[in-house]
């Protein structure tokens, strides 16, 4: 008996620099992704939204579930460098550059939960699971 | 000069009162980890009255619940607060995970929308918190983005947080993993449906009001 393989159809991947989101404002840049994960898209942003910012995603991502026919929600998440056993040094540096430069050690991955059901997330790894 | 004396004292102790009376602890955290159990739990130890319903069906809260006055006595110390309960937060909702419970279509729908609304409401209450115990699941991966995106924001707004660290009466339970998680917080391990634990929660609660 032959298998039938699963094929996924039209995936989409979006990698956005963070310089595409970095002069945004909060609810430019939640606008700007959830346009994108609307049309279908995974969005691998490089860096991070700050924790408000986040929290605004989860909000007006609830507020579309309720308005957005076949709209269910996101999956969201952030892989960081461990900062945890780094000297002191070197977190100041981090953090100026971070700064200076915005957060862009990080990266964020934000899917449809139609295409993505789930994220899964340890310290070191992100996995993502398609369904 | 007794007059100043006794203006300066009133106005020192009804700070003080005037923060005690509005003490709002709120109930944070993914669907499912127990904030309803753990609320009840406190409710029914100190005040004899349950606040919501628990449900094994992700959801069951869909409003914010507020005790107005929950008194706790420990040690000879007395701890008066308003107790805030949240709907679970997620990112995702689908009518059709509540079919799975056996709810019509229509049903399934209804309860989606609420839940949806109920978090955009859990998400605005963060704003008018004091302090909130973040409830997770202690069978679960404690690095799931919506717990991080929480205690981000409750660290963004300088709310002090306690992570209650539930269902430690289940064998896959594992509260070293959340404090690998979160070791910059303290966290408690508790069995709210058990009641496991609760002396040791209500010393950390008694603690997490001494930082508000």
């Amino acid at each position: 008996m032959v298998k039938k393989m699963k094929r996924i159809k039209g995936l989409s991947l979006h990698v956005m620099p963070f310089s595409e989101v970095q002069d945004l404002t909060i609810a430019q840049r939640v606008k700007k992704i959830l346009n994108l994960v609307l049309g279908n898209k995974i969005v691998i942003l490089h860096g991070r939204l700050r924790a408000e910012e986040e929290a605004r995603l989860i909000e007006d991502t609830m507020a579309l579930v309720d308005h957005v026919k076949n709209f269910k929600g996101i999956e969201l998440a952030v892989i960081e460098p461990n900062l945890r056993d780094k000297n002191m040094m070197f977190k100041v540096k981090h953090n100026i550059a971070k700064r200076l430069v915005g957060d862009n050690t990080a990266l964020t991955v934000i899917g449809p939960a139609t295409v993505v059901k789930e994220i899964k997330r340890d310290p070191k790894k992100l996995e993502v699971m398609l369904g | 000069m007794l007059k100043i004396l006794k203006r300066f004292s009133a106005r020192i102790f009804g700070r003080l009162f005037r923060k005690r009376e509005s003490l709002k602890i709120g109930f944070y955290g993914p669907p499912n980890a127990g904030k309803t159990s753990l609320a009840n739990r406190i409710c029914k130890d100190w005040t004899g009255e349950d606040i919501g319903q628990v449900s094994g069906v992700p959801h069951e809260t869909r409003n914010v619940q507020i005790k107005e006055k929950v008194e706790i006595k420990y040690k000879g110390k007395i701890l008066e607060f308003k107790l805030v309960d949240t709907p679970g937060i997620a990112t995702k909702i689908d009518y059709e995970d509540f079919m799975k419970f056996g709810m019509k279509k229509r049903t399934a729908k209804k309860r989606a929308k609420e839940a949806t609304q109920g978090i955009i409401e859990a998400i605005q209450w963060l704003d008018d918190v004091d302090a909130v115990i973040v409830v997770l699941d202690a069978t679960q991966n404690p690095y799931s983005q919506v717990n991080i995106t929480i205690i981000g924001n409750l660290v963004a707004r300088k709310i002090p947080v306690l992570i209650a660290a539930n269902k430690i009466d289940l064998k896959k339970a594992n509260v070293k993993k959340v404090e690998s998680a979160f070791p910059e917080y303290e966290v408690v391990g508790i069995s709210a449906k058990e009641g496991k634990k609760m002396d040791d929660f209500y010393e950390s609660l008694f603690r997490l009001s001494k930082n508000v």
